[in-house]
């Protein structure tokens, strides 16, 4: 009987302990997002300047740095040109750079990619779909994606090429 | 387990204060009995032996469960002194702000984390606590109470009855009629009446005794469905803004809904337009300066065929509705909501190719300022082309043309101008009530024309899971409520004893209204009405 | 129909006062006569009182096209009005002349000081424009004016068990409660006479966004705004001014309420030579004090489901379809549960740790003062998003 109860009572208080420390460590410490690390990405097709489809799933079993930005944010600017240099040396070893700018103009991407010589596709998100499966805020962010689709790490705010290189090493098939 | 027999028969588990069955006092009580929990053993106060009785002891007492509300309480009331973060400008840092608005308070009251009280850890560790305390002081208390309320015999001890608040002992003659004429009225007035070697026990009302509860089960149940929120899924909290004649990905429902804003609408109230009644508070604040309406007509689509996101969507129209305030979108557990708007958003520009010289014009074009043309033919030879576009123009520290944002709040352009007299083009730099001509003189300009301009609304994307919920426990806490406050258990116990008659009656609350029910009962019989022994201490 | 209201308001609140004469009379007929004549009037004058105010509730929500509780005028009258309420039913429950004489003067006080604010029919807002307005405000103010009964039954035990014999903590509280309600008073004086001798003084001062504005005060400035300088002629100079963060006009205008009430009550003092509890001890006397005690106690337990009910569920659905989510911790929405966290630990502490009496007493006074501060200060103090309610 007394053993009964003790049981009873360790097992009330544990499941309440347990329910409280969920919500208290969800709510205060996790941050609140719709896309984490160890989800499979998201698929989207968005066209790059030039007119074509790029589209993420045909890009099974090669890495993907996928990075979000626009032309007024100047640290994704100041990342952009180490994008692009490591993207020249990483994509002979199966990393490939999609771009995804937030929904500007094409004038204004377009006079932006001609003064970086950026040489990966750029694509516009035009009605911010992409930017809402992935749940952006802010900018810039970058997803490493595996070869098998899966979001390796996310990255918020510049990144110098040092950090650019570590990371497409990462995602190196 | 110990038990404690009481002389009636009835064994009684320790700690208990008034047999459960005859009602005989097993320790020592005052004068009046304290009929809280029928003198029941509370479980927690009886063991305390390992480390889990004594935590659950610790919540089982409601001077603790008293505590945790107070200091909730005092809790809450700080969060009130300075505004919340949620309600300061998005657009300063909250360390800044603090200080400079509250001087040095203030800082203290963002240092102390004040700023965001009510979703720190220990703010929710408190409403948590007082949950806990919810559950093991209702467990602890309504096990106990149902057995004593459950064991009670219909003869009970005369000590029971003579410490009764309400009591009388008088020699009665034994009146059957008598007897049965109180046992019809008692019946008549909703008591259940059981009778055992001619005495009486006559209840009503019991289940009052449940009321705090089943209250206490709604709010567990409430809290759960707090809770509940932060599991993923449960709860999207969104919000879009959309421009008058554009279809826009509702966010936060994976692609599925689209929506489209047919058209923004500011009303305010004007003097001319209003009833008599209403003139002078509209003089008072000035006419045209209360708000009347905001609406955003919309039309929601769902998407057909699977979603890949970007994809051109093919859209299947549900429905039309006017989006006000106080009356949101719903469809499929989503609610759209007005909450902002943004009055006059330039749409396009347009403007003429301009003589500088002679002002003539050789063709207008209007640019789209979301989506403006790389090349614009004005025929002739006479063409435009658009080299940069900058929607919110500033120089920024390099004195470069840059943007703040994709937003057309302040567009400028720079064009590049063909004319058959200028093969290889005039380069301008054209911003509002600005011109520069980085290349030297040039013979024509865009000479602004017009611009065209329409409104945005910010809407709020909601759907919560956890709201059916949250109005089960709602709706359960109420009814434990009323059922607790508004009824109460009554019990009137007639105890024939030789020759004298015992009469004593309880109830948990309204003892004025009790009194009264008991005069009516025993008017006109040879029973003593029961005296309020309570009377006699003041 | 504007005019008609008005005029029934005033006779509502004219009938309140003399109401409270007959149940002062009625304090010196002994109990034993059973119910006497004086609180017979008292209870019908009370009660066409209530009708003439329902009068005006009514022909303002027809003239208005939505029910008077839009503003703070119109809720802290009907708050008034639902505590006459209050007061009839339980009077006929009890059949306690006493009760009147403490409960009529509150409702006088609330009315008093609700038709200090801009009295137009106002239009609605967006945001006001639900029926949840309707069922929300006045299932709430029911709530409080039920609550409130059980602030005169606490009074009412105070002052009758209070010690008067030598000063102690008790009396001294007692007389801080009473000198509330007398400062009360004391801003409903100073706001007319200045009212009704048309005193405008305006200020241009520095805003705390270092913005030039203007400010209007309706009493002479003890203290004036940051920055401030006056622009009317031959008006009083402030003594200091105050920074910019603090509403300067409202702290003037608490200022001169608390002013006046000492000055009040320093003459009262002076006039009847004791404490105002003790003066008002021998009205007491004869009273039932576990009657009093009981009513306190079922006011309360009447009231707290009412409450509920109206403040925070009605409350929270509102929110919900107004306001996007059903809580959102506006200043405003934290008193209430402030509140209804008060009166539950006072109903813990009365059934489960037996506070009856004295200490119950107590409690019902400061549920009360949270109740009033919910009202007043939260309304006109601490902005949030019920604000609307201010001038």
């Amino acid at each position: 009987m007394k053993e009964k109860r003790f049981w009873l009572r360790t097992v009330i208080l544990a499941i309440m302990l347990a329910a409280i420390g969920y919500t208290i460590y969800s709510n205060v410490f996790v941050e609140k997002k719709a896309i984490q690390v160890g989800d499979s990405a998201p698929d989207f097709v968005l066209t790059d300047l030039n007119g074509n489809k790029i589209q993420l799933s045909d890009y099974r079993g090669k890495g993907v740095f996928l990075n979000f930005w626009g032309t007024w944010c100047k640290p994704c600017e100041k990342e952009m040109p180490h994008i692009n240099s490591q993207y020249n040396v990483y994509k002979n070893e199966g990393v490939e750079v999609i771009a995804v700018n937030v929904g500007e103009a094409k004038v204004t991407v377009q006079t932006f990619v001609d003064r970086f010589q950026l040489t990966f596709p750029v694509v516009i998100d035009q009605q911010d779909q992409v930017m809402n499966a992935y749940d952006i805020n802010p900018l810039p962010t970058t997803f490493l994606i595996d070869k098998d689709g899966k979001i390796v790490d996310i990255i918020t705010g510049t990144m110098t090429e040092e950090d650019v290189k570590k990371y497409m090493e990462r995602i190196k098939p | 387990m110990e038990q404690v027999k009481c002389e009636c028969g009835h064994v009684n588990p320790i700690g208990t204060v008034l047999c459960e069955a005859c009602g005989k006092p097993l320790e020592e009580v005052p004068a009046l009995l304290d009929m809280r929990y029928e003198g029941s053993a509370r479980r927690s106060q009886t063991y305390n032996k390992t480390i889990i009785d004594k935590i659950w002891n610790f919540f089982s007492s409601v001077k603790v469960g008293v505590w945790l509300i107070v200091i909730t309480l005092v809790a809450s009331a700080i969060g009130t002194i300075y505004p919340q973060q949620m309600y300061i400008p998005p657009t300063v840092s909250p360390a800044e702000y603090y200080e400079q608005q509250y001087g040095l308070l203030g800082k203290w009251y963002y240092a102390l984390g004040f700023h965001d009280l009510y979703s720190s850890w220990w703010y929710m560790l408190l409403i948590a606590l007082i949950g806990v305390s919810l559950v093991i002081c209702s467990l602890d208390r309504v096990v106990p109470l149902y057995r004593a309320l459950n064991n009670q015999r219909v003869t009970r001890n005369e000590q029971f009855l003579q410490r009764q608040r309400l009591f009388s002992r008088a020699k009665v003659k034994h009146d059957e009629t008598a007897f049965r004429n109180v046992v019809d009225k008692l019946t008549k007035r909703g008591y259940r009446v059981r009778e055992e070697n001619g005495n009486i026990l006559a209840e009503k009302g019991r289940f009052s005794r449940w009321g705090p509860y089943v209250n206490h089960i709604g709010l567990i149940i409430f809290l759960i469905g707090a809770m509940l929120r932060f599991v993923p899924g449960m709860y999207v909290d969104e919000s879009m803004w959309i421009r008058e004649g554009e279809i826009k990905e509702i966010p936060g429902t994976n692609g599925k809904y689209f929506l489209e804003n047919k058209k923004f609408i500011f009303e305010v109230y004007e003097k001319e337009k209003e009833k008599e009644a209403f003139q002078a508070a509209i003089d008072r604040v000035g006419s045209g300066m209360m708000a009347k309406n905001y609406q955003t007509d919309v039309v929601l689509y769902e998407r057909v065929g699977p979603v890949v996101a970007g994809e051109e969507p093919k859209l299947k129209k549900i429905k039309s509705f006017s989006i006000r305030v106080n009356e949101p979108l719903k469809h499929d557990h989503y609610a759209l909501y007005q909450v902002d708007f943004k009055l006059d958003e330039l749409k396009s520009m347009s403007f003429h190719f301009t003589d500088k010289e002679t002002n003539k014009s050789f063709g207008t074009i209007t640019v789209d300022l979301i989506q403006p043309e790389k090349e614009y033919d004005l025929g002739n030879g006479y063409k435009v082309q658009l080299l940069s576009y900058f929607p919110d123009f500033y120089f920024d520290e390099n004195g470069n043309p840059n943007t703040r944002s994709k937003v057309p709040n302040n567009p400028a352009f720079v064009f590049k101008m063909f004319a058959p007299d200028r093969p290889k083009g005039e380069v301008s730099f054209t911003a509002i009530r600005q011109t520069i001509e980085p290349l030297g003189n040039n013979k024509y300009k865009m000479a602004f024309a017009n611009i065209e301009t329409r409104n945005v609304s910010a809407l709020t994307v909601r759907r919560d899971f956890t709201l059916w919920i949250l109005g089960v426990g709602g709706a359960i806490f109420m009814i434990g409520l009323i059922q607790g406050m508004y009824w109460n258990h009554r019990r009137v116990w007639i105890r024939r004893m030789n020759d004298e008659v015992l009469v004593a009656a309880h109830t948990n609350k309204n003892w004025f209204g009790l009194k009264k029910e008991l005069e009516g009962i025993f008017k006109d019989t040879p029973f003593v009405m029961p005296i309020d022994q309570a009377d006699k201490r003041s | 129909m504007v005019q008609l209201s008005s005029t029934l308001l005033y006779v509502a609140f004219v009938l309140y006062l003399v109401a409270t004469l007959f149940f002062g009379g009625a304090i010196r007929v002994k109990k034993k006569e059973g119910v006497d004549r004086w609180a017979t009037i008292g209870i019908f004058v009370t009660i066409v009182g209530f009708i003439a105010q329902l009068g005006y509730f009514i022909t303002r929500w027809i003239a208005a096209g939505h029910a008077p509780v839009s503003n703070l005028f119109e809720f802290t009258t009907f708050f008034g009005m639902m505590i006459v309420g209050a007061f009839i039913v339980i009077y006929f429950i009890y059949k306690t002349s006493l009760l009147g004489l403490f409960t009529l003067p509150i409702a006088i006080l609330v009315i008093a000081y609700a038709s200090m604010f801009p009295r137009e029919i106002s239009p609605l807002i967006p945001a006001l424009q639900s029926h949840w307005l309707h069922i929300h405000v006045i299932t709430a103010a029911a709530g409080e004016a039920i609550l409130a009964i059980s602030f005169a039954a606490g009074l009412i035990y105070l002052i009758r068990v209070v010690d008067q014999s030598k000063p102690s903590k008790r009396t001294f509280w007692l007389e801080f409660v009473l000198f509330f309600l007398i400062s009360t008073l004391g801003f409903v004086i100073v706001t007319t006479s200045f009212r009704v001798a048309g005193y405008e003084a305006t200020f241009e001062w520095i805003d705390k966004n270092g913005k030039q504005d203007e400010m209007v005060y309706h009493m002479p400035a003890l203290v004036g705004p940051h920055e401030g300088v006056l622009k009317t002629e031959e008006r009083m100079k402030p003594l200091v001014d105050m920074p910019a963060i603090i509403n300067a006009r409202k702290l003037n205008t608490v200022i001169w309420s608390l002013f006046s009430g000492l000055a009040l009550y320093g003459l009262l003092r002076l006039l009847l030579r004791k404490r105002i509890a003790a003066a008002l001890q021998p009205l007491v006397k004869n009273v039932n004090l576990d009657l009093v005690d009981e009513i306190g106690y079922r006011s309360v337990a009447i009231g707290f489901p009412v409450f509920t009910l109206g403040a925070l569920i009605f409350a929270m659905i509102w929110a919900q379809i107004a306001w996007t989510r059903f809580w959102g911790w506006d200043p405003k929405e934290v008193w209430a549960l402030i509140t209804w966290l008060f009166y539950a630990a006072f109903l813990h502490l009365r059934l489960s740790k037996g506070w009856h009496g004295e200490r119950s007493a107590w409690l019902a006074v400061i549920g009360f003062a949270i109740i009033m501060f919910n009202l007043v200060a939260v309304n006109l103090v601490i902005a949030g998003l019920h604000s609307y309610a201010g001038s």
